[in-house]
């Protein structure tokens, strides 16, 4: 049983998701039931792989026994598993939140929430590249029916938008899985990196092409400018947990970045060494940039958190660039970070505007909202957050990349970059702060078209949720740091990983 | 044969290009179609084009062809060919919510 543990997190959401399309929402209880029974089992799943991996050792599941570069396989290192330990974190609370507001605007909430997640813990297991694109699609298409869930017509224009998109993107990642097999024979992440260090010179050029092209699909999923273009409308038009949710979307992005550029382009890889090094860092701090004017000019609050998504891809892969051990474990303790507090701030833009009426999300003072001093504290610690000012995790992470980037020769860029992107965020929060909660002008007439058919708590609960497990990340920094800094470490030290996968399969 | 299939891909190629990039919705999913199409085909001359060779390595067999790009063509085709019929209906239901069929929903005469 414990042989299979590294394909339960793939198998659960699955069979969850079939037995919920088989049900057809006869009974919501049972619904809501098996989809949080679901996901509190990965949570579960989640931790029991972690408690596993986190001595050192890599899991490897060859799929059907077939042995390593021949079938396909999945693997379990601490990148893997951390990114599971995340997204199925976040999906609790999502679904929480969902479950009141917004489960009935559509069919089939449930189905799709499962298969997206089925998705997400297949592209983080897998350790085939064909593969990790057959998981990219199942995400991307179950991400498509969740978008446009409940309808509308700007929702159905930044659905279409974001479907276009990445349909491009998928077949770009095509000609490039074709070019990689082509020249090196192999699909196999690990064997892709033993192939390459061997790579006579001639095909060079073509692999880097194809190393090139590969960047630029993961750099469209993680909506690095300039591909950021399809996010602040498709994340601003969707409803809030699916919103919340797709917080971990673009991480994927990251995710398939770094894996993909220490393992198979990474130090060792001979011709193909450092692919992405002189482009990812500067199109990083762009992306930084770029998104916080976004966040600056925002009319909308729901805009304002989709660009402080693209923000947080921007630090996050700045931290990636510097491709150092102590830069990528400082990445990874921002992405953490980064994922839960946009999440929360989405799910909080939504509950602010459902109590605003007419005037919904628009950072124009309105009337008092009920319970605002309640929801404004919660601003208030989301944008600290959000903002990076101490003592809460944003500000831990900043610092960490910061004191990460010390030794690189673009130090001045990166230091200046973040430290004036932090304070024009910080500008822009305390304005739409100010704008919804203290120039609020009390109703003279009551309020009509207020929408409150359920208790506050029940939309709050989902929120602090997600704010503690930012307050967990500050409380038990010290084991999350030294376990992150594990991790980078693992993740470049790759002859580790390699051998891990190419040794499986000889066994009985 | 090389030159020909490297000419078709091509080709299909610029028209995906072309056509995705037009203003109206269903230019637009065709030119996907042709992308995903020169991608299939793309994927399939990547197991070198051999005619007549058994897919199976055996005693005093001299050439063969690689089985391994089919099965991923097969992949990739249930796969476009799905998002095809997906992206279909989403451009029926723009056009249906939007009252034109142009992609950002404003109608130029």
């Amino acid at each position: 049983m414990m042989a299979h543990l590294v394909i339960v997190p793939v198998l659960l959401p699955l069979l969850a998701g079939i037995l919920l399309l088989l049900l057809n929402q006869r009974s919501t209880v049972l619904e809501r039931g098996l989809s949080i029974f679901s996901i509190i089992a990965q949570i579960f799943l989640a931790f029991k792989l972690l408690s596993i991996v986190s001595s050192g050792d890599i899991l490897v599941y060859a799929l059907g026994n077939w042995p390593a570069p021949f079938g396909i396989v999945l693997v379990a290192d601490r990148l893997a598993v951390w990114m599971l330990v995340i997204t199925a974190l976040l999906s609790l609370f999502v679904l929480l939140y969902a479950i009141p507001v917004t489960e009935r605007a559509g069919r089939h909430f449930h189905v799709l929430f499962q298969l997206q997640l089925f998705g997400l813990n297949g592209a983080f297991l897998t350790g085939d590249l064909f593969n990790l694109f057959v998981f990219f699609e199942i995400l991307l298409i179950a991400s498509y029916s969740l978008l446009l869930h409940g309808g509308g017509r700007l929702r159905t224009k930044a659905g279409l938008h974001f479907v276009v998109i990445n349909l491009v993107g998928s077949t770009l990642f095509l000609f490039a899985v074709g070019v990689l097999y082509g020249t090196l024979g192999t699909l196999n992440m690990a064997d892709l990196a033993v192939k390459l260090a061997l790579l006579p010179l001639g095909d060079s050029a073509l692999v880097r092409a194809a190393g090139l092209l590969l960047f630029g699909v993961f750099a469209l999923k993680a909506a690095l400018v300039p591909l950021h273009l399809w996010l602040p409308s498709a994340y601003a038009q969707t409803s809030a947990p699916i919103a919340a949710l797709f917080a971990i979307m673009t991480k994927v992005g990251a995710y398939s970045i770094l894996r993909v550029y220490t393992l198979i382009f990474g130090t060792e890889a001979g011709l193909g060494a450092n692919l992405i090094e002189g482009w990812l860092l500067p199109l990083a701090l762009i992306t930084l940039v770029v998104g916080m004017t976004g966040v600056v000019a925002s009319t909308h609050l729901r805009q304002q958190v989709a660009y402080l998504v693209i923000v947080s891809i921007g630090t996050v892969l700045t931290a990636f660039g510097l491709n150092t051990h102590e830069g990528i474990a400082a990445g990874l303790f921002y992405l953490s970070h980064s994922t839960f507090a946009t999440a929360a701030f989405f799910l909080l833009a939504n509950t602010i505007a459902i109590r605003r009426a007419e005037l919904d999300d628009r950072l124009d003072p309105g009337t008092i909202i009920p319970h605002s001093r309640l929801i404004g504290a919660l601003f208030f610690v989301t944008a600290v957050l959000l903002a990076g000012l101490p003592p809460l995790s944003g500000f831990i992470g900043k610092f960490l990349i910061l004191h990460a980037s010390l030794a690189h020769e673009a130090l001045p860029w990166i230091m200046s970059v973040i430290l004036i992107t932090s304070l024009l965020g910080l500008i822009a929060l305390t304005r739409s702060g100010s704008l919804l909660f203290y120039r609020a002008q009390p109703s003279k007439v009551l309020a009509t078209g207020v929408i409150t058919v359920h208790p506050v708590y029940k939309e709050l609960l989902p929120i602090v949720g997600l704010l503690a497990l930012c307050v967990v990340l500050v409380i038990g920094g010290g084991p999350v740091t030294q376990f992150l800094h594990f991790t980078a470490e693992q993740l470049l030290q790759t002859s580790h990983y390699i051998q891990a996968v190419l040794m499986t399969g000889e066994l009985p | 044969m090389e030159a020909l299939i490297s000419l078709i891909i091509g080709v299909l190629t610029a028209c995906g290009v072309y056509l995705s990039l037009r203003g109206r919705t269903f230019p637009v999913v065709l030119g996907l179609t042709f992308l995903s199409y020169a991608a299939n085909l793309f994927l399939l001359a990547m197991g070198r084009l051999v005619i007549g060779a058994p897919p199976i390595m055996a005693d005093g067999m001299t050439g063969y062809t690689d089985p391994l790009p089919q099965a991923l063509v097969l992949t990739a085709i249930v796969i476009s060919f799905a998002m095809t019929a997906f992206v279909v209906v989403l451009a029926l239901k723009t056009y249906k919510e939007l009252g034109n069929d142009h992609v950002d929903g404003i109608h130029k005469p």
